[in-house]
């Protein structure tokens, strides 16, 4: 494969396809509201009225507004529909030869799209994620070739850098950087390793990209194998992504027959191939240690850092972690430059970010915004607000290891450092609105016991703390606690917070903490004074 | 009885050769260990003890480390599923969309709570933490078909259907 063959390919697709193109969601939210049968029937439709040669049905991914699918685009009708169903797909076929369309319209001139980015999901709902030549035709893997034949290591590394990317897995630590940690370390052999261990509750953008995009993160982490110098690529997907696995294992195929992985990629000496690692649904296996620990086939239980992957990974070699979104922004730095990255987002957090907006708004699915957007924008106008007759009460953020936003704070901007200020993270990307009838109490026990059932039993203070702080919880919940029960539950959460091994646990208080902060009237309004309650901690002396 | 009997140990034997396929594809490398058990409960339905204690074998590792690791990831189930399987998301999204009336439900009409089989092993019953169909909350995936905006009575609907059109035992 050269660059000649990789742009013909790619120029022959758009050469061959057909003057209108009926795109089809197919990614999880679209699938579950059976997408699958819905593109059956428009195929079957198409047959009927005769339109093979002018009509193609084609089986994409994302188109965003999941709460409203199976969503059907026709192109080049810019015309979007909603719901659609086996009764309603037939008309799509026939409004094309001038027949009424009965499926319900949805308005791509919404704020709800309109107020959105397009970098990370620039393909998504427009390649085909079981066909590589639609992704070669959208200029896929041209920033490979770049990296491999144009470039040095130092200089893809320096690309990074200057693009200011950092981790999209929620951390935010800058990614350049890490590439080059890795580089430095001398090793015979380096490793580079994609976290597609999605376990946030709420959070399923990794997973949309995986399904819709799939040859971006290879293309990624390719580029992340060559400038670190790396051998051998892993993605740890979850057990729970059947579909996002099966959609990975095509492409990585596709991609080996073009020779665009694997042996002498585009005939030089690089060597990448990409295998994929199942998870087993351990919510632990996200933190990069116990990731690791999995990939070797043990029990995902974290170990203490340093060493960082960076200097001690896998089998003990140096390794490149990342994020699916990570990898997924790299082909886009390469090929468009670091600039044309910078001209997105604010100064301290380049770029965009794919969030999951979900829960009690009117507009639930996956949201690209620029980082420095308002929660406000990304709640009220994408959103839509909430149901009617409610208001908005707060946002979730981060999972388990976030907080919640008030309201009252919604013109906070989205990005690492002003959500970190107001005692929340940025996370992957999970945004969960909750309306008035949320009881805030009840939101900081449902994560604690997520994180009680999570946790891997390694260090004490997890194990143990969080069973315990569920347990006060519980008691505030029903009304059996005290004032003291309410400073224990405090003092037990910073307890947790400093001296937990890993991330679960030292995150694990952050729900319970930031509900606190903002909501603490919904705690004591719960607490009683009778003197005859018993006390929670039994044991203590 | 015997017939039976004897079709589900051939069944077995087809099983076991299955596996033997597995590891070998795996090159035997003891950190496939969980792409091993993956497969293996894939064939056989569930990890039974025999089943461990044939992996450990095969890749030259202790049966206490496949023991571990199959205790340790929820996936693994060491106990035989029901014929059919009802997994009621649980997630952030799903939880505040109300999937905790959803299980109330669902634990009422089939009279087991999430984890359980029911008796005549028709069907079972599990939780999971997020499926990320957030979307399309709250999520129930009836035999590996995923729904999305499930009320009560959907969900109540599907195991009735399960619970009396169900044979007692499949012939």
């Amino acid at each position: 494969m050269n660059l000649q063959q990789l742009v013909e390919i790619g120029a022959e697709e758009r050469r061959t396809r057909k003057p209108i193109v009926i795109r089809c969601c197919i990614a999880a939210g679209c699938w579950s509201a059976k997408s699958g049968e819905v593109i059956r029937q428009l195929e079957n439709s198409v047959q009927q009225a005769g339109l093979e040669q002018q009509v193609h049905v084609a089986p994409v991914g994302c188109l965003r507004l999941c709460s409203q699918g199976p969503l059907v685009a026709v192109d080049p009708h810019e015309k979007l529909y909603q719901k659609v169903n086996l009764a309603t797909a037939p008309s799509i076929v026939e409004a094309l030869a001038g027949g009424t369309c009965e499926a319900e319209l949805c308005d791509p001139n919404a704020p709800f799209f309109q107020r959105q980015a397009s970098v990370i999901l620039e393909n998504s709902g427009f390649v085909e994620p079981g066909r590589i030549e639609t992704y070669l035709a959208a200029d896929g893997y041209r920033a490979l070739h770049r990296a491999l034949l144009e470039m040095t290591r130092e200089e893809v590394i320096e690309e990074v850098k200057r693009s200011g990317l950092r981790g999209r897995g929620g951390a935010g630590y800058p990614t350049g950087l890490k590439w080059s940690l890795v580089a430095k370390t001398p090793a015979e052999q380096r490793y580079v390793v994609c976290n597609a261990d999605e376990g946030d509750p709420g959070a399923f953008m990794n997973r949309s990209v995986l399904e819709s995009d799939p040859h971006r993160v290879l293309e990624g982490m390719a580029i992340a194998g060559q400038a670190v110098g790396a051998t051998q690529g892993y993605i740890y997907v979850r057990g729970e992504y059947p579909l996002a696995i099966e959609r990975l294992q095509t492409a990585i195929q596709q991609a080996y027959g073009l020779g665009l992985l694997g042996s002498n990629i585009f005939s030089s000496s690089f060597n990448f191939p990409i295998d994929i690692r199942i998870g087993g649904g351990a919510f632990v296996c996200g933190e990069e240690t116990a990731l690791m620990a999995s990939i070797m086939g043990e029990r995902g239980i974290p170990s203490p850092r340093p060493p960082y992957p960076a200097e001690r990974g896998l089998w003990g070699l140096p390794t490149l972690l990342n994020n699916v979104e990570t990898f997924a922004n790299i082909p886009g730095i390469i090929r468009r430059g670091a600039e044309w990255f910078r001209s997105h987002g604010t100064p301290q957090s380049p770029g965009t970010k794919v969030f999951c907006l979900t829960g009690q708004v009117a507009n639930a699915g996956l949201v690209e915004v620029p980082l420095g957007t308002s929660v406000k924008t990304i709640v009220e106008e994408i959103g839509g607000g909430a149901a009617e007759g409610h208001s908005i009460k707060a946002v979730q953020t981060g999972g388990a290891s976030g907080g919640c936003i008030p309201a009252a704070l919604f013109d906070t901007p989205v990005d690492y450092d002003s959500l970190a200020k107001i005692g929340s993270i940025m996370g992957s990307g999970g945004m969960i609105v909750l309306d008035d009838t949320t009881d805030m109490v009840d939101i900081a026990r449902y994560f604690m016991q997520f994180c009680m059932t999570e946790s891997c039993g390694k260090c004490v203070p997890c194990r143990a703390g969080t069973v315990q702080l569920h347990a006060l919880l519980q008691r505030i919940l029903a009304g059996q606690a005290r004032r003291e029960d309410l400073q224990r539950l405090e003092l037990l959460c910073d307890l947790v917070k400093q001296t937990s091994l890993c991330g679960l646990g030292q995150a694990a208080p952050n729900p319970t903490l930031s509900t606190l902060q903002y909501f603490r009237a919904e705690y004591e309004a719960r607490l009683t004074d009778s003197p005859t309650s018993p006390t929670c901690l039994a044991k203590e002396n | 009885m015997n017939t039976s009997a004897a079709r589900s140990s051939s069944d077995e034997d087809g099983r076991f050769k299955l596996l033997d396929v597995a590891l070998q594809q795996q090159g035997y490398r003891q950190d496939a260990l969980i792409e091993v058990l993956h497969l293996a409960q894939k064939s056989f339905g569930y990890l039974d003890p025999s089943v461990l204690r044939y992996v450990a074998k095969k890749l030259k590792l202790p049966p206490s480390r496949v023991f571990g690791v199959a205790t340790f990831y929820k996936l693994f189930t060491l106990k035989p599923k029901g014929r059919h399987t009802c997994v009621l998301c649980i997630g952030t999204a799903c939880y505040v969309k109300g999937a905790r009336e959803l299980l109330a439900a669902v634990e009422q009409t089939a009279n087991i709570h999430a984890g359980e089989v029911t008796a005549d092993g028709a069907a079972s019953l599990t939780t999971a933490r997020c499926l990320g169909a957030c979307g399309t909350a709250p999520v129930v995936v009836y035999d590996d078909a995923f729904r999305g905006q499930q009320s009560a009575k959907d969900v109540s609907k599907c195991w009735k259907d399960w619970l009396t059109h169900e044979p007692a035992a499949a012939s």
